[in-house]
């Protein structure tokens, strides 16, 4: 592999131990079992499937709120593990996370200015008049005018909080960002605002982005790769491309089949089949 | 004659600023056996129609109507309690949270029990029987079994199908689903649409989709009116809306599919409001 890959990730497990009770045994669950992927710089994974199949647990091993139980992760040739080696405010730099809901992820009695701020106060000595000339800088970035930065999250609408935590995001200029269903809470026409965003962000500053989803249609448009996940195993790793025309998984063809079609032809054979 | 129909509705909410508009003049009708959708982002006033026409939105609100009929029943001058003979057996409703829609303190066999118990002349054995019923026709599996379980210890799945089940418990001859399946998993979406229509087309009742998602709509709809910012944008039925779209709006919506994208951009549907001017 070329030196552009950026994410690499080798053979990761994570297992947690569920407590035993008074009529229950002790046991292990197995969240992510044997994951191994390669994301190359300015690209986009987009890791699918359903609730509960370990992709947010990868989300969050990537991100460094979790270790690993076993494998290596590796950031831009760092290694990650902080479960041996804890976590410092260079590692910290270099991945950021978007997370689902926007009206979650924001803290309703901080002001926009000051979320903006606070990664830089937490992780630099940048003076004070820096810090608010690059949230002013972000906010135009990301479409929000510079009277936002004193405004609280409640005035704000849902796609608008949605470019507040990419903004926050992308304060730090990380070398990856990984999104955790970044538009699913959103309506259609703000979802197509958003994925014009992220994906002008990305040319402009290179940056990787893992993507997390379950909506196919939006993986279609915005991933170079794709990955599908099932019961923590990957069970379909390729190029956008390749999964979406050939599939190989059984679970991948489920999915696929289960996406609405919003095409006319299936609208008409659909109609018909009604009619007979 | 239609089993729903409503005429210029409007709806308006007293707020701190003055009153607000949420629907303004907005007709609906929908015939037996007939699947409507109602398509539009938050804020469009979709939910608030179905709503109003229940009798559940809070007494803010002061609803208007030139019409607004059930099987010739007049909705507007009904008592509470009169609308609660209507409500739960001849019109229901399935909402958006299956697992916030269930009440966590009663087993699901109790709570859909509860619904037979208030509309019909069932007794003891009679509910268990046709609560079991119920639950193995929306594919609740080890019904008998599963009588006892509480809302938590179902998946989001399962708990829509309690749902589902409790709508269908007395047969209703109007369902409305507001974003029954929102929340779910694809996979699970479509167990859940096809079980929906599936129910539907057996017992020939009318059922109205509330959604924003073009996908189900394609899926399920037999006519669509698209809705935004309070006003009916159009209505037409679901092969014609799609193949070709009148309102600007709708192209946009529709154009903003991401599997509809050619080119490197979304077009989103600001783009076409500076042109379209709506």
């Amino acid at each position: 592999m070329s030196e552009d890959v950026i994410l690499k990730v080798r053979d990761v497990y994570r297992t947690y131990d569920i407590k035993g009770g008074l009529f229950k045994k002790a046991s292990t669950l197995t969240a992510v079992k044997g994951v191994s992927l390669d994301v190359e710089r300015g690209t986009t994974l987009a890791v699918v499937g359903e609730s509960g199949c370990g992709k947010s647990t990868l989300a969050r091993m990537l991100t460094m709120i979790d270790a690993q139980t076993s494998g290596t992760i590796e950031i831009d040739g760092l290694p990650i593990d902080i479960s041996k080696t804890g976590i410092s405010k260079e590692m910290r730099q270099t991945v950021q996370i978007v997370f689902q809901n926007p009206y979650g992820s924001l803290n309703p009695r901080q002001k926009i200015g000051h979320v903006l701020e606070e990664p830089l106060l937490l992780n630099t000595d940048m003076p004070p008049a820096e810090r608010q000339d690059l949230a002013l800088q972000m906010l135009q970035k990301v479409g929000l005018q510079p009277e936002h930065y004193g405004r609280y999250p409640h005035m704000f609408s849902g796609g608008q909080r949605q470019r507040i935590a990419i903004a926050r995001a992308i304060m730090m200029k990380p070398k990856l960002l990984v999104l955790d269903e970044p538009v699913s809470a959103l309506d259609l026409s703000v979802q197509a605002q958003i994925l014009n965003l992220l994906a002008d962000l990305q040319d402009e500053m290179g940056l990787t982005y893992v993507f997390i989803s379950h909506d196919l249609s939006v993986v279609r448009y915005i991933a170079d790769k794709v990955m599908v996940m099932y019961f923590g195993e990957v069970v379909e790793y390729g190029t956008r491309d390749d999964v979406f025309n050939n599939p190989q998984h059984e679970y991948t063809k489920t999915l696929f089949a289960a996406t609405p079609r919003a095409d006319v032809d299936s609208i008409r054979k659909r109609l018909a089949a009604k009619a007979a | 004659m239609s089993l729903l129909e409503i005429r210029n509705l409007k709806v308006e909410f007293d707020t701190a600023k003055g009153p607000f508009k949420a629907l303004d003049g907005v007709d609906y009708t929908v015939d037996p056996g007939e699947v409507l959708a109602i398509v539009g982002e938050s804020g469009s006033g979709k939910s608030v129609a179905m709503l109003a026409m229940m009798g559940l939105l809070p007494n803010t609100a002061t609803i208007t109507a030139d019409t607004m009929t059930f099987e010739g029943l007049d909705l507007q001058n009904l008592t509470a309690k009169d609308r609660r003979k209507v409500i739960g057996k001849d019109i229901s409703m399935i909402f958006q949270e299956p697992i916030a829609s269930l009440n966590p303190c009663f087993t699901v066999g109790f709570q859909l029990g509860e619904t037979l118990k208030t509309h019909t002349d069932l007794k003891g054995r009679q509910i268990k029987d046709k609560v079991v019923d119920l639950m193995t026709s929306v594919g609740i599996p080890d019904p008998a079994g599963r009588l006892n379980a509480f809302p938590h210890q179902m998946s989001g799945g399962q708990c829509q199908r309690v749902m589902i089940a409790m709508a269908i418990a007395c047969s209703p001859k109007l369902l409305i689903a507001d974003e029954p399946t929102t929340a779910l998993d694809v996979t699970i979406q479509k167990q859940i649409l096809d079980l929906l229509v599936k129910l539907q087309q057996d017992s020939g009742m009318g059922l109205i989709m509330i959604t924003h998602d073009m996908g189900v709509v394609a899926e399920t709809a037999d006519r669509v009116i698209v809705q935004y910012k309070g006003r009916k944008m159009e209505e037409a039925d679901v092969l014609s809306l799609f193949e070709s779209p009148q309102n600007p709006y709708t192209k946009a919506l529709l154009s903003a599919l991401p599997e509809n994208a050619t080119g490197d951009r979304l077009p989103t549907v600001s783009d076409f409001a500076e042109a379209g001017g709506f």
